[in-house]
């Protein structure tokens, strides 16, 4: 069964991995939904946080793909139920809709959303949730017609209460 | 103390002041153990050519035709000789050329470093004159590749390419140089790579692991071990024999597994796969525990996966953690060397014997026998069958020599026939089926093993798809024995036609050259046969002849190999006819 799955790869930082990862995807014809990479919080250490949808096998198989990358540390998977996730969307609404009426800044203040800035041309809305809220609230204020929308990658953190690359770091350490 | 600081001097050179890039990669090389690479000169690259002129003595240098070539003859030295084979060519065409090997050595896991030089750093991403982006074309069939645009960091690419390429599952790596690189002076020190942080090359063999495996193997009643190549990488042909013997368990082999068991020894059951043995494939199918030692169940082995072994509980012996459950879903998986596994495994299985179910086995190979190898090896026909000069080759070489193949009908009648009495014997492209792989391959592996006899057999195609190397063995002195099975036909693919497609030979009967005259024109001696009477003499001369030489046999022109699982069966509908 297909289900959303968020794989965690963690790596070194070096010319050419993000090559590599996503051809691991492309060649099994599986579509990353989102793709996010980013210093961890590992001085040296990269991670990269990928979307996809489909069966727990090909995510199974795809994670160890990556994770046999020499340059991967270690990579994970998770469905939703096991991260909490985040996405974060930049909207641009003309600034004489905002004036109109109260009613973007209700919008505004019921989503959780803020102004980041506004000029006399227009105004720059941020919200961060998840997919389907940020979604949900692009609909609304397009009403108003939003000139600009952009929505990064998902970041993600486990439930678990440490890092699992610190545990796996700590691990190889005690090895050596 | 004392030995701990005796290690680290030994992994760390004195430093050498003040020299090329060029000149560091060899002494890199050197560092490395290497005496030998095959490569092709041009712009890119001069600079290290420039330099191995100074170093000739100490790294010998084998000049090929065509860079595929170097590919390919750098990895029938690795496999021959179990060591890193090591090629060197230019950017641009001289790189792109070198993709097949590396993707050939990709499949079957074989230990390359393969350094390409590069444009210089400042006209990267121009397109420059023979720029290419040959990390990214490579990336795919690369167990690692880097690009280097500052002499400094040639030592280190080198030592880890080296590192990588023959630890853990080996593979091919690429460095690609930059010209100005090459050119730029440094103080030059070598340091050896022991280990990357990111990269475990062998999983710790987890003790648990191997006693739930013990107890299922104790348990077996039909018990069968599947042989693959990782037995042959991982030095592990005596841990195999000991367990095999402790246990009685039959064994059958890969294509790539070929010759890590002695073929005459009496639990080698024979060769599995499309074109492997009657037993091994049938029996796959009613064993109830199936021991996967280094092997990763290509699908030319398993045939309709999802009606493979479906009874049988699956052991699996495996360096790689991504071949676990890849095709086949195992009870118990034994991450690890194969060397370390098998040895491990063998301490906790009870002593055996399987004689009835052995006897199985060799009921079969009787039926085999009767309706496919006496008719291959001892045919009644007038045409000569690829069998029975296989069988010859046999009976002249004491089942001594190194077999490499290219990839047809005559690779397929070569392993199932050839008779292999030690190991890293058979030399073949299995999982790429790289046409043109033999005749390069042969004179790696001829240069790797110089005491051992090598028998190249190829096929009338094949052959002409990397012929020019004919030019290497002249030049260089390879005294490699190519026999060329010549049935003036692209014969698997005619097969296929015959079987599957009506008969409709499309494209593949040859009109070919006078192979003896062109082996003549490089001063390669040489001779055709056409008749049974004059063949057993003629590999005779062969084998007694000192430089290379060729032998061209004229077969049946429409003989099929058999038994053969067709495409989409499952092992157990194996046809003999």
């Amino acid at each position: 069964m297909e289900q959303e799955y968020i794989i965690t790869a963690f790596s070194e930082n070096s010319i050419g991995l993000l090559n590599r990862i996503t051809i691991i995807f492309t060649r099994r014809q599986v579509n990353i939904e989102s793709l996010t990479v980013s210093q961890s919080s590992i001085q040296g250490v990269h991670k990269f946080t990928i979307v996809i949808k489909n069966t727990l096998e090909k995510v199974e198989k795809v994670t160890k793909q990556i994770e046999k990358l020499v340059e991967v540390l270690k990579a994970f998977y998770h469905t939703n139920d096991e991260i909490i996730q985040q996405e974060l969307a930049l909207y641009k609404v003309p600034t004489d809709a905002l004036m109109k009426s109260n009613e973007i800044e209700n919008l505004v203040r019921n989503s959780g959303a803020r102004i980041l800035e506004i000029t006399p041309d227009y105004t720059v809305i941020e919200k961060t949730g998840y997919k389907t809220e940020t979604q949900d609230l692009f609909l609304k204020l397009d009403a108003y017609g939003v000139t600009q929308f952009t929505r990064s990658g998902t970041v993600a953190v486990t439930k678990n209460p440490k890092e699992l690359l610190t545990q796996y770091l700590k691990e190889i350490e005690k090895i050596k | 103390m004392e030995t701990m600081t005796k290690e680290k001097k030994e992994t760390i050179s004195p430093v050498t002041k003040h020299i090329t890039g060029s000149e560091a990669l060899l002494l890199s090389l050197i560092e490395e153990g290497v005496d030998v690479i095959f490569g092709y000169p041009g712009g890119a690259i001069m600079p290290v050519y420039d330099a191995l002129y100074h170093y000739e003595e100490k790294i010998r240098h084998i000049l090929v035709r065509h860079e595929q070539g170097a590919a390919h003859a750098a990895q029938g030295y690795a496999r021959a000789s179990g060591k890193v084979g090591v090629a060197l060519v230019t950017s641009g065409p001289g790189a792109t050329n070198l993709i097949t090997g590396i993707a050939d050595a990709m499949i079957d896991s074989t230990p390359l470093v393969c350094i390409s030089g590069q444009v210089g750093a400042p006209l990267l991403g121009t397109d420059a004159f023979q720029e290419t982006d040959v990390i990214g074309i490579s990336m795919p069939v690369t167990k690692w590749n880097v690009q280097v645009t500052r002499a400094e960091d040639i030592p280190a690419a080198i030592a880890k390419a080296f590192y990588i390429a023959r630890t853990g599952r080996p593979g091919p790596v690429l460095v690609d140089i930059t010209k100005d690189a090459q050119f730029a002076k440094f103080d030059f020190s070598y340091t050896k790579c022991e280990s990357i942080r990111s990269y475990v090359p062998v999983p710790k063999v987890d003790i648990e692991k191997v006693k739930e495996a013990a107890v299922i193997i104790n348990n077996a009643k039909k018990p069968y071990a599947l042989i693959g190549q990782g037995v042959i990488l991982g030095g592990a042909e005596k841990e195999l024999i000991a367990f095999l013997e402790k246990t009685g368990i039959p064994a059958a082999w890969t294509l790539l597994g070929a010759s890590a068991m002695r073929t005459d020894h009496p639990l080698n059951m024979g060769m599995l796969g499309m074109h492997g043995n009657y037993g091994p494939n049938v029996k796959t199918n009613e064993c109830d525990v199936l021991i996967a030692i280094g092997m990763r169940f290509d699908d030319r082995v398993t045939g309709d996966v999802k009606r493979y072994a479906k009874q049988a509980k699956i052991i699996h012996l495996e360096i790689d953690p991504a071949e676990i459950d890849k095709i086949v879903n195992t009870t118990v998986p034994v991450l690890g060397d194969t060397k370390e596994s098998l040895a491990l495994l063998s301490e906790f299985v009870n002593p055996g014997k399987h004689q009835a179910w052995v006897n199985e086995f060799k009921k079969c190979a009787e039926i085999e026998y009767e309706k496919v190898i006496q008719n291959d090896l001892y045919p009644e026909k007038e045409g000569l069958s690829m069998g029975e000069v296989i069988r010859r080759i046999n009976e002249k070489t004491g089942c001594d020599a190194i077999l490499v193949t290219d990839v047809g009908q005559h690779q397929m009648v070569a392993a199932r026939y050839f008779k292999f009495n030690q190991t890293r014997s058979a030399i073949t492209s299995g999982g790429l089926g790289t046409m043109g792989f033999g005749l390069p391959a042969s004179i790696g592996a001829k240069i790797g093993a110089p005491e051992r006899e090598v028998v190249c057999v190829c096929g009338d195609g094949g052959l002409q798809m990397t012929i020019q190397e004919l030019g290497t063995i002249f030049q260089s002195e390879v005294a490699v024995k190519i026999v060329v099975l010549n049935n003036n036909f692209l014969g698997m693919v005619r097969q296929w036609q015959q079987l599957f497609f009506d008969k409709r030979y499309s494209s593949t009967p040859l009109i070919n050259p006078d192979f003896i005259a062109i082996a003549k024109a490089y001063s390669i001696a040489g001779q055709k046969v056409s008749s049974r009477n004059d063949l057993d003499g003629a590999i005779e001369t062969m084998i007694n002849h000192k430089g290379p030489y060729m032998l061209e046999v004229k077969v049946e022109q429409e003989d099929n190999v058999f038994p053969m699982v067709a495409a989409g069966s499952s092992v157990s509908e194996i046809r003999l006819e």
